[in-house]
C-alpha cells in the first residue's frame, strides 16, 4: 500500500482498488461509508479532547495559573479522566420535559456540526466530498444545528434554559449573516465554491496576502462573527454561567451534555479551519513570489502539518478572545452585528468586487 | 442499487414523517417532524447529484423558515401545551379533501409516460445557475430576481413599520 505523506490520494485509492477487489461493488461502498464515519468520529472525539486541555492550558496561562497538572504528564489525561466521569454520570430528565424533543435536541447539534466538517479538505486527497458548492453547502448545514439548540431549551422545561436558547437563537441567526457575507466576499476574490478550486487557487500566495484591504476585513468579521456562531466568549451569554446556569443545556447530563459540549469544540474547530481554508491557504505552504529556494524549503513540511498549523493557530486566537474581553450584553451583541458589522460587510464585498474588476491584487 | 435504497429511505421518512406533522398534538414536535421532511427532501436532491437545490433547501427551509416556526413557538407556547383535537366534521371534510388532492396528482403523475433521457446525467453547475440568475437574455433570470428583491425590500419595510406601529404613533 503506497503511503505518501504530501498526497493522500495514493493511499485512498489503494484503499478502494483493494476494497472493490475482493467485495462487490454495494459491500465494497458500505465498508468505505464505514471506515470514513469510523475516522471521522475518532478524529472529532480525540481532537474535541485535546481542544478542551488546550482551553484549559491556555485559561490557565492567561490568568498566570498552570492549569491541570497532576493527572499524567502536564495534565494531559485529565480531558480523558473527564470524559470518563461524564460518560459515567446518570442521566437526569426533568419529570415535566418533552421527553423525545429533549432527547432528540443533542443528536440534531452534533449532527449538524459532522455534517458540516464533512466537506473540510485536510490535505490532498484527505477530503471525504468535493462539492462545487461547498461553501454554500457549509453555511447551509450549519445553519441546521441552531435547532438544536432551541429545541433543547424549550423542551426542557426550565425558565433559564429558554431564556439561554432564545438568546442563543437570536445571536447565532444574526452572525450567521456576517459569517456568510464575509465569505461571500471571499467567493467573489477566489470566482469558485469549491474548496479544493480555493486551496489551489491560494498556491502562489495565501489570499489574505493577494487580497489585501478587503480580504483582511473580511477575515476579521469572520473571526468577530465566528466567534459569536459557536456561543463562545465574549459573546457566550447563550449560557452566562452566572446569570442562567448555563442557560440551555443546564437540565442535561452525563453523555448528553458531553454531546453539546464536544459539538461546541468541533463547531470551534470548523471555524477555525474553515478560516485557515478561505484566508490561509488550506493545506498550502507558504510561499512569496520569486523566493525559489524558500518556496521549495517550506514545500518540504508537509499538508497536513500546515493545516493543523493554520487552524490551532486560528483557535488560539478565539480562545485569546474568550479570556481577554469581558461578555457583552444582549443589546450590544446585536448593535454590534446588526449596526456595525452588516454595513461594513457590505461595502467590503463592492470594494472586494472593484478590486476583482480592476486587477488591483496580487 | 445504493441509489434505490437510499431512495426508499428517503421516501418513506417523508411519509411518515409528514403523517406525524399533521397528527400530532404538539406543536413544537409537529414543527421538528417537518423539518425532518424537508431534511429528506434535500436527501433526495443529493442522490439526484443536484447538490444546489439540496443545499438551498436546506438554508431556506431547514435553516430558514422551521428556525423561524421554532423562534415563534418558543416565544408564544409552554411544553405542557396541547393542541385540540378539530372537530369530527371538520377533520372528516379535510381528509376528505386531501384524498381528492392526493388521487388527482397520482392520476396526473401515473399516466404520464416518463421517457428516459438519453443525456441521463444533465451536470449542473453553480457558475450556469449563476450566469442565469444575472442574464438578461432570452431564458435569463434578471428581471425576475430584481421583481422578487423589491417584493423583499417592501416586505422588509412592511415588518419594520408593523413592529414600530406604537412608537410612531405616540410621536
Amino acid at each position: 500500500m503506497a503511503f505518501n505523506i504530501y498526497d493522500f490520494t495514493t493511499l485512498t485509492h489503494s484503499i478502494h482498488v483493494g476494497l472493490a477487489e475482493s467485495f462487490s461493488p454495494v459491500v465494497a461502498t458500505t465498508i468505505e461509508w464505514v471506515i470514513v464515519g469510523v475516522s471521522y468520529l475518532l478524529f472529532v472525539a480525540l481532537f474535541g479532547l485535546f481542544l478542551v486541555y488546550a482551553e484549559r492550558k491556555v485559561c490557565a496561562a492567561f490568568q498566570q495559573r498552570l492549569g491541570p497538572m497532576r493527572v499524567g504528564p502536564w495534565g494531559l489525561l485529565q480531558t480523558i479522566a473527564d470524559f470518563i466521569k461524564l460518560l459515567m454520570k446518570e442521566l437526569i430528565m426533568p419529570r415535566k420535559a418533552d421527553w423525545f424533543l429533549y432527547n432528540l435536541a443533542p443528536f440534531i447539534v452534533i449532527i449538524a456540526s459532522f455534517m458540516a466538517i464533512a466537506i473540510l479538505p485536510f490535505a490532498p486527497g484527505l477530503q471525504s466530498f468535493d462539492f462545487d458548492i461547498g461553501i454554500f453547502y457549509l453555511t447551509a448545514v450549519s445553519s441546521v444545528g441552531v435547532i438544536g439548540i432551541l429545541i433543547a431549551g424549550w423542551s426542557s422545561n426550565n425558565k433559564y434554559s429558554l431564556i439561554g436558547a432564545m438568546r442563543s437563537g437570536a445571536q447565532i441567526l444574526s452572525y450567521e449573516l456576517s459569517v456568510s457575507l464575509s465569505l461571500l466576499t471571499m467567493v467573489i476574490f477566489a470566482g469558485s465554491m469549491q474548496f479544493s478550486t480555493i486551496v489551489e487557487g491560494q498556491r502562489d500566495a495565501w489570499f489574505i496576502f493577494s487580497g489585501h484591504i478587503p480580504a483582511m476585513i473580511a477575515f476579521i468579521i469572520f473571526l468577530i462573527a465566528g466567534t459569536a456562531e459557536t456561543n463562545r466568549g465574549p459573546f457566550d451569554l447563550a449560557e452566562a454561567e452566572s446569570e442562567l446556569v448555563a442557560g440551555f443545556h443546564t437540565e442535561y447530563s452525563g453523555v448528553k451534555f458531553a454531546m453539546f459540549f464536544l459539538a461546541e469544540y468541533i463547531n470551534l474547530f470548523i471555524i477555525s479551519a474553515v478560516a485557515a481554508t478561505v484566508f490561509l491557504g488550506g493545506w498550502m505552504p507558504l510561499h512569496f513570489g520569486n523566493l525559489e529556494s524558500f518556496n521549495h524549503v517550506m514545500d518540504f513540511i508537509p499538508p497536513v502539518v500546515w493545516f493543523f498549523g493554520k487552524v490551532l493557530f486560528v483557535i488560539f486566537v478565539i480562545m485569546w478572545f474568550k479570556w481577554t474581553f469581558p461578555r457583552l450584553r444582549v443589546d450590544q451583541i446585536l448593535t454590534l452585528e446588526w449596526k456595525y458589522l452588516l454595513p461594513i460587510n457590505l461595502v467590503n464585498i463592492l470594494l472586494m468586487a472593484l478590486v476583482v474588476l480592476t486587477k488591483f491584487h496580487f | 442499487m445504493l441509489n434505490q435504497v437510499m431512495f426508499f429511505l428517503f421516501g418513506a421518512m417523508i411519509v411518515i414523517f409528514s403523517l406525524l406533522t399533521v397528527t400530532s398534538r404538539k406543536i413544537l414536535r409537529a414543527a421538528v417532524f417537518l423539518l425532518f421532511v424537508l431534511i429528506s427532501t434535500a436527501g433526495l436532491y443529493f442522490a439526484l447529484n443536484y447538490n444546489f437545490l439540496a443545499a438551498v433547501q436546506l438554508t431556506v427551509y431547514a435553516g430558514g423558515i422551521v428556525v423561524l416556526i421554532i423562534f415563534s413557538i418558543l416565544l408564544t407556547s409552554h411544553v405542557s401545551e396541547r393542541a385540540v383535537m378539530a372537530p369530527f366534521k371538520q377533520s372528516l371534510l379535510s381528509a376528505l379533501a386531501t384524498v381528492a388532492g392526493a388521487t388527482l396528482t397520482l392520476m396526473t403523475i401515473l399516466q404520464f409516460t416518463f421517457v428516459p433521457n438519453a443525456a441521463a446525467d444533465p451536470h449542473f453547475n453553480i457558475t450556469d445557475v449563476g450566469n442565469a440568475l444575472v442574464s438578461y437574455n432570452r431564458d435569463g433570470y434578471a428581471l425576475p430576481f430584481e421583481v422578487v428583491s423589491v417584493l423583499l425590500l417592501a416586505a422588509m419595510i412592511g415588518a419594520i413599520v408593523v413592529a414600530k406601529k406604537e412608537k410612531m404613533l405616540k410621536k
